[in-house]
């Protein structure tokens, strides 16, 4: 991130009209069809308590799983490699690719590969990444970046998906705005590398450690082609994707689709164990990945930003997201669940803004499948980040220790309170940039009289000497036309 | 029933009028209400920016306080929510005493929805974010104001979204705070109602202020003061 980091990146996006019109739209969109299809079961709530507590459970006993992950997954024919970190991990990848021959590797759609550079790592060793997701394909040719978990591209409206085919895929070309067609233009693209190229590389949903099968839901088919046609299948997973049993899928099978698509059931769920003779890759490699993951376990609080099942239901109910749209959030992973993974996972002193992207409303905890409290995740981060990464002698911790100390006193307060009425003092001035809320709002008058002073004058008045005032009415209303007080 | 009014510093210092109605509401209904002067802050301030370190003592304060009350009373939805879930996330949990937000008292404890009051406006309800997601308070408000003698509830578009205040957010984010103003501003011009009223006066202190920069002549009143009025 940048150092002005959130703030500065959010109003750039708000700036983009095109932008806030295409995401309001579709986040609009999606809201509306997701409690509709969530409506439908009448054990909603009981799936997420169930999904949250299959993943607090895996998370508990993480180590053991993996172990018998590794077991299972090296008993059916894969070969389980550990990664430290996103360099070891594209180095396996390189490695693997460059073995075959390689000069291609198609590509599932992978947050985890985005998160640690897999493609600029590939072309690094002389490997093209393509991407066969769709939205990913869009993002890939736009040498743009992905805005949104479930729909890299929804900061694209049509015509300008079918400007950029038509520019490259579809080789000049005239497409027109049909979705057909404009489609079409990706399957021909696509189909001649599914059937050419003998390396695919996947990210993985889920992988059950009780039987070693390894998943991945979609929605296009694409992602069966690259986990089915090539020769040699490559699956990169962060540590947290792990389930203990094979019967967990019942309940994230259903959680998942439902928040993420607002669809009953995703249109490809693809299971594999392993090889089989004949059918199928008969390599497969299941690369773990650590990076910074473990760290995260650490933090009692924290850790259970590692429950997400990357549904992104809660950036398409968040108030934020759903206006600024992904870029701001400088990450793989935006929105609320964003805001409190990538400042884990990158260190808090690389996004030290994040964790105040929020208003706290908590609309993302009200949504999320597994129940990830993102609301006290938000504030715990903020209070580590005022903690361990702002300098003791900034302004505004200055100004939130001269407030503490006002609070911690009846008189220091009430003399507050009067200079506040002048404008000044600890109350009169509250932390932050001022202009930042004149600019679209008034500020209101301090009122002739304090609570307290009323109702001491009321009760005899003879025991407050303090925040006193004279008798009446008006409060901190804004000069509004017909306002008046009660 | 004796019950400890928590104004909070906000309406104590900013809108003592919220805090004078939710009075004279609790006393018209038969309430014995007290003022612990000595309560200050609950500390949501520093709690929900970061400064638990100075949040913690005030939860400290507000036990000694309130720790002896029969009940506690406040109109505030966002500070009550703060003193019952976040103290204990603090590691320090306020064992003291049931503590209310005013439409929770009057509907659950004294079991009432006609409060006797009149007000014959076109009124909308903005439903404060902590209200509905952290205290659960359901559709009491507008119980409450369903019952109000000439008033007209007019229903808000997409009420359940945020208003964009947040607290330190809406300086933090204050351009971001100002895009979600924006479209909840437009929600309550749609309504053509006179008064957009909350459970929260911060929430409508940015409502207000918002309204106010477009001169757009809607009020906004804390739910006390309109269950307080027989106009």
């Amino acid at each position: 991130m940048t150092a002005a980091g959130f703030p500065t990146a959010a109003r750039e996006a708000l700036g983009d009209a095109q932008l806030r019109r295409n995401l309001g739209k579709a986040t609009q969109t999606i809201r509306v069809k997701r409690l509709n299809t969530i409506a439908e079961l009448d054990d909603w709530e009981a799936l997420r308590e169930a999904g949250a507590a299959m993943k607090a459970n895996a998370m508990a006993r993480l180590p053991e799983l993996l172990e018998r992950l590794e077991e299972r997954v090296t008993a059916a024919g894969g070969t389980v490699h550990w990664a430290r970190d996103g360099d070891e991990a594209n180095a396996i990848v390189a490695g693997i690719a460059r073995g075959h021959g390689a000069e291609e590797v198609i590509k599932v759609k992978s947050l985890a590969s985005d998160e640690i550079g897999l493609n600029e790592a590939l072309a690094a060793a002389g490997i093209e990444a393509i991407e066969t997701d769709l939205a990913e394909l869009i993002v890939q040719l736009g040498d743009d970046e992905q805005s949104h978990i479930l729909v890299p591209a929804i900061h694209r409206n049509r015509a300008e998906i079918a400007a950029l085919f038509e520019r490259t895929i579809a080789s000049g070309q005239s497409l027109g705005l049909e979705p057909a067609a404009i489609a079409e233009a990706a399957r021909k693209h696509l189909r001649a590398k599914f059937l050419s190229v003998p390396v695919a590389v996947s990210g993985a949903n889920f992988a059950v450690a009780e039987t070693g099968t390894v998943g991945v839901v979609e929605s296009e088919g694409n992602g069966r082609m690259c986990v089915t046609l090539p020769r040699v299948l490559v699956t990169l997973m962060g540590i947290e994707k792990v389930l203990a049993e094979w019967r967990d899928l019942e309940v994230m099978l259903q959680l998942l689709p439902r928040s993420s698509t607002a669809e009953r059931m995703n249109p490809y769920t693809s299971l594999w164990t392993g090889v089989r003779d004949g059918d199928g890759p008969q390599e497969f490699h299941l690369v773990l990945l650590d990076a910074g993951r473990t760290d995260v376990l650490a933090d009692a609080v924290g850790r259970q930003a590692l429950h997400c099942i990357r549904c992104s239901a809660c950036l398409n109910v968040c108030p934020v997201y759903s206006r600024t749209g992904g870029h701001a959030y400088a990450s793989v992973y935006p929105g609320p669940i964003g805001a409190i993974l990538t400042p884990q996972l990158q260190g808090l002193d690389r996004a030290p803004t994040l964790p105040w992207a929020s208003s706290l409303c908590g609309a993302c905890f009200e949504a999320c499948p597994v129940k990830i409290d993102i609301p006290t995740v938000l504030v715990h981060l903020r209070t580590r980040v005022v903690r361990e990464v702002k300098r003791d002698w900034s302004a505004e911790k200055l100004a939130m220790d001269a407030l503490g100390r006002t609070f911690a006193s009846r008189s220091r307060y009430e003399r507050a309170q009067r200079l506040a009425r002048l404008g000044n003092g600890p109350l009169g001035r509250l932390p932050g940039p001022l202009s930042g809320w004149t600019s679209t709002r008034e500020i209101p008058h301090a009122p002739a009289q304090t609570f307290r002073a009323w109702w001491a004058a009321r009760a005899g008045g003879a025991q407050d000497g303090a925040a006193g005032g004279a008798a009446g009415g008006g409060d901190g209303r804004h000069s509004a036309p017909g306002a008046a007080g009660g | 029933m004796r019950v400890a009014l928590f104004i909070t510093c906000f309406n104590d210092t900013l809108f003592p009028d919220a805090g004078r109605a939710t009075v004279a509401l609790l006393e018209r209904l038969g309430c014995t209400v007290d003022f612990p002067a000595e309560q200050t802050c609950c500390g949501q301030l520093h709690g929900n920016s970061g400064y638990e370190d100075q949040a913690k003592p005030l939860a400290r304060r507000f036990r000694r306080v309130f720790g002896d009350a029969e009940a506690v009373v406040s109109p505030s939805a966002s500070c009550v929510g703060f003193v019952r879930d976040h103290y204990g996330r603090m590691g320090e949990p306020f064992s003291g005493p049931p503590v209310y937000e005013l439409c929770e008292f009057l509907v659950d404890v004294l079991g009432v929805e006609d409060v006797g009051s009149s007000f014959p406006h076109r009124v909308t309800l903005h439903p404060t974010c902590h209200s509905v997601r952290a205290l659960g308070l359901g559709e009491r408000p507008q119980r409450l104001l369903r019952s109000v003698r000439g008033l007209d509830l007019v229903e808000l578009e997409e009420a359940l979204e945020c208003c964009g205040f947040g607290g330190t957010f809406a300086v933090k984010n204050a351009d971001t705070s100002a895009a979600m103003l924006g479209d909840k501003l437009a929600r309550v011009l749609a309504t053509r109602a006179e008064v957009c009223t909350a459970v929260d006066t911060s929430c409508l202190m940015h409502i207000g202020g918002g309204l106010a920069r477009q001169r757009a002549g809607v009020r906004t009143m804390h739910i006390a003061e309109i269950l307080a009025a027989q106009e």
